[in-house]
């Protein structure tokens, strides 16, 4: 077993990338993912780390430069936040229709304006529907444990899709936090080496991103919406083997203190320890309240996410980000299209918060479910239209 | 390893495309059915023609081919219907006539 120690997560990160053997960086500085690329950056000009790193001009750049790299066989990170993933939008798309595996830690940040440096989750909602593998790690020791997932699964020739590694900037780039780190041997046995599905190379041309007609055009989307769902079995194993390795087992969906619970908080990301302090509170105080993690957010875990909420009465489904003239979040939307329909559907309550870093503490936890008590008063029923944005003044 | 030809992308169902539709076999454009965006069609008067070939090198699809005569003649499953065929003729023997099907 690695040793633990206490280190800014952002470095440990690095670190990780380090572990995997990476060939290949190629990111631009964007705040809060700095301190990520710029330790890579330090590794490979101390001669720590034996790779490429590419200082490209932008991140429409650095994904292009990702994706040849990955295209030639190389193992390729990058490393962005709000703007950034913006700017390289275009080519986030095409890295996934081209089946390239590329690993990218997204220091989830709020997407302006107004302009801003902290964090929500308004970054990867605009890359929702970009066909990558998306998990969500909420601290130090997930996201460096998911570095190793994300390179193992993406690369898995079964799969061959890239992979996007959610963390909250600041709350989670810039902490200071106890990690454990693989030793050499885990990381050898977690990890083969990388062999592409597709390369280029001049021995056996191939061609790569060719024009797709409209008579073959869905049939490619099929083919790569079919990839990414057939993914979802390599992903537990993944999991599974993690487990075995280093004793810590993830899953799509995690749940905290659900037994006997009629009520359960739904959350995703760093704030869902948050909402534990918060739960612990109210099992104190003898209500029955639960947790829902999701940690898988593409593929999207459908059935894990409907056993878990059998039985529960009313879910508080707590989104980082707004769908401006739609359903409130994104997470409660997809919820809600997970579960229409099933039967003994929970009543969803959707509160919006903690934009562009502002805090929520347990006590705005406590008070949100305070607050759901009051709406379902008396048999009302929420509707879609009915969410929240907590904590904001009038 | 190579695999059977398919006529047309339409003989392609989504298994078979390859992983982020890579593509393997060279030149498998001129299985690409453009004909059918064509609504004029050359037509040579080999009265006029002199076997030059100019048709031949100019046409950009690499849609006209040399007949057993010697004459050329346009491959109608790619021939889009450009006109340069007639346009570069030295002798003035293409002309485009209009699809009626």
């Amino acid at each position: 077993m690695g040793k633990r120690i206490g280190i800014e997560n952002s470095i440990a990160a690095a670190d990780a990338i380090k572990m995997a053997n990476v060939d290949v960086v190629a990111a631009y500085p964007i705040t809060p993912q700095t301190h990520i690329v710029e330790h890579l950056a330090e590794l490979v000009a101390d001669g720590e780390l034996d790779a490429e790193f590419i200082p490209v001009e932008s991140e429409h750049s650095a994904m292009s430069v990702c994706c040849g790299s990955v295209a030639v066989g190389a193992r390729t990170f990058t490393c962005t936040s709000a703007q950034g993933l913006a700017l390289m939008n275009e080519i986030v798309f095409i890295t996934a229709s081209m089946r390239l595996p590329v690993v990218m830690i997204l220091a989830n940040r709020s997407l302006s304006g107004p302009l801003s440096i902290w964090n929500d989750h308004t970054d990867v909602m605009s890359v929702r529907d970009c066909g990558w593998i998306q998990v969500f790690a909420d601290n130090g020791q997930e996201l460096f444990d998911h570095v190793f997932f994300a390179f193992r699964v993406g690369e898995d020739p079964n799969v061959s899709l890239p992979v996007m590694i959610n963390i909250d900037g600041f709350i989670v780039t810039h902490m200071i936090e106890a990690v454990e780190y693989w030793d050499e041997e885990q990381v050898k046995k977690y990890l083969p080496d990388f062999k592409p599905v597709n390369v280029l190379h001049p021995d056996q041309p191939i061609t790569m991103g060719a024009f797709g007609m409209p008579g073959i055009f869905s049939e490619a989307k099929k083919n790569q919406n079919e990839a990414l769902l057939a993914s979802k079995p390599h992903i537990m194993k993944a999991w599974e083997e993690m487990a075995r390795l280093v004793g810590r087992k993830y899953e799509p969906v995690e749940t905290y203190k659900l037994e006997g619970a009629d009520t359960a908080f739904l959350t995703m990301g760093s704030f869902s320890e948050t909402a534990s302090i918060a739960i612990d509170k109210l099992r104190e105080q003898g209500n029955p309240v639960g947790q829902i993690k999701l940690r898988l957010w593409r593929p999207f875990p459908f059935d894990e996410i409907r056993e878990a909420v059998k039985g529960i009465k009313n879910l508080i489904v707590i989104d980082r980000a707004i769908s401006y003239g739609g359903p409130g979040g994104p997470v409660a939307s997809e919820i809600r299209a997970a579960l229409y329909g099933e039967k003994g559907m929970p009543a969803i309550a959707n509160f919006l918060c903690g934009f562009a870093g502002r805090d929520v503490t347990p006590d705005d936890f406590m008070k949100m479910y305070a607050k759901t008590g009051e709406l379902l008063k008396g048999g009302r029923t929420i509707r879609e239209e009915d969410y929240i944005l907590y904590g904001v003044r009038e | 390893m190579p695999k059977a030809v398919p006529k047309s992308e339409l003989d392609l169902g989504w298994k078979d495309i390859e992983p982020g539709c890579a593509v393997s076999q060279p030149g498998n454009a001129a299985q690409y059915r453009c004909g059918d965006w064509r609504s004029i069609r050359p037509v040579w008067d080999h009265t006029k023609c002199v076997k030059c070939g100019v048709c031949f090198i100019y046409c950009p699809d690499a849609a006209i081919h040399k007949n057993e005569e010697g004459y050329f003649e346009a491959d109608l499953y790619y021939c889009k219907g450009c006109g340069i065929c007639m346009q570069e003729c030295i002798t003035g023997c293409i002309k485009m006539v209009e699809e009626t099907e």
